[in-house]
C-alpha cells in the first residue's frame, strides 16, 4: 500500500491508519504527516514502538506478528478518529506492521501533529495506549532456547506453549 | 455438529432451522489449536455463543468464551448476536499488538 496523504483529506477523515507487512519507513510517513499539517502545526510528536532483545530475563529472538486485516483496519481507523474529535489536531497517522519482526524492528509508529506540543504528545500517547488493547494484533515471542509462546496484554497471565 | 435445533430471530429463509453454512476465522492461539485459520461450518447453533460451545468441543479449544470477543462480518459483536446464512464469524483472543 502506497503511504500517501491527501490535502482534501483534512479534516474528519484526516487520520490514516495503515496495515503492512513490509518493512516499515518513519521518515516517509514523518513527511507525510508534515506535508498535511504545516504550517499550522507547531508540534510534531512520532512514537516507534520497537521490537525488544529480551522480555522477563529471557532472549528474544523474534516476534511472529498476526493481524486480523479486516477488522484492524477499521479498528484503526475508527481510534484515529475517535483520538482527534477528541483534541485540537492538524494531522494523525499511525502504521502497524505484522509478520516476521527481529530485535531493533520498528513494529508500529504513531504521529501526531498540533498546533502545541501538549496536544500532540497527548494524541500520540492516546493512539498507541489504545492500539495496544483494541486493535485486534497478537505476537508470538519466538525465545532464543526455542520455547515460543503467545504474548499476553499486561496485567493477565502469560500463557507458556511449545 | 450439533443437532439441536434452534430457531434463529432472523427473518430469512435461514431461520427455518436447517442450518446455516457460514465461515469461521481463527486467530494466534485458537488458530493453533484449530489447526486452520478459516473453515467453513454448518451450523445450527442460533448465537455466536453457541456456536463457540460446539466448535469448542470438535477442535478442544482452551480459551473460555469469557476471555474472548468475538467479531461477525467484521464487527465486533455482543455474543447473544445470531447467526445467519453466509456470515464470517471471528473469536479473538486477549490482543497483544503495538
Amino acid at each position: 500500500m502506497s503511504w500517501r496523504f491527501s490535502r482534501r483529506s483534512r479534516g474528519a477523515e484526516m487520520g490514516m491508519f495503515v496495515l503492512r507487512e513490509e518493512r516499515l519507513n518513519p521518515p516517509e510517513y514523518r513527511d507525510g504527516l508534515a506535508a498535511v499539517a504545516e504550517p499550522g502545526a507547531g508540534a510534531i510528536v512520532t512514537f516507534g514502538g520497537h521490537v525488544r532483545d529480551h522480555t522477563s530475563g529471557q532472549r528474544v529472538e523474534r516476534l511472529l506478528y498476526e493481524a486480523y486485516p479486516e477488522l484492524a483496519r477499521k479498528e484503526g481507523t475508527r481510534i484515529l478518529a475517535e483520538v482527534q474529535r477528541k483534541h485540537e489536531l492538524e494531522g494523525l497517522a499511525a502504521v502497524q506492521r505484522t509478520g516476521v519482526l527481529w530485535p531493533g524492528a520498528l513494529a508500529v509508529w504513531v504521529g501526531a501533529a498540533a498546533a502545541h506540543r501538549e496536544t500532540a504528545f497527548r494524541a500520540c500517547r492516546q493512539v498507541i495506549d489504545r492500539f495496544k488493547t483494541e486493535l485486534p494484533v497478537w505476537k508470538r515471542e519466538v525465545l532464543a532456547d526455542g520455547e515460543t509462546r503467545w504474548v499476553r496484554p499486561q496485567g493477565l497471565q502469560r500463557e507458556g506453549r511449545g | 455438529m450439533s443437532a439441536v435445533t434452534v430457531p434463529s430471530e432472523r427473518e430469512d429463509s435461514s431461520a427455518t432451522g436447517d442450518g446455516r453454512e457460514i465461515t469461521v476465522r481463527y486467530f494466534a492461539t485458537l488458530r493453533e489449536e484449530a489447526g486452520t485459520e478459516e473453515e467453513l461450518v454448518l451450523t445450527s447453533a442460533a448465537t455466536v455463543a453457541d456456536l463457540y460451545g460446539e466448535l469448542t468441543e470438535r477442535h478442544s479449544l482452551s480459551l473460555p468464551a469469557g476471555s474472548l470477543r468475538v467479531a461477525v462480518n467484521h464487527r465486533v459483536e455482543d455474543w447473544e448476536v445470531t447467526i445467519g446464512e453466509g456470515d464470517v464469524v471471528a473469536f479473538l483472543p486477549p490482543f497483544s499488538g503495538g
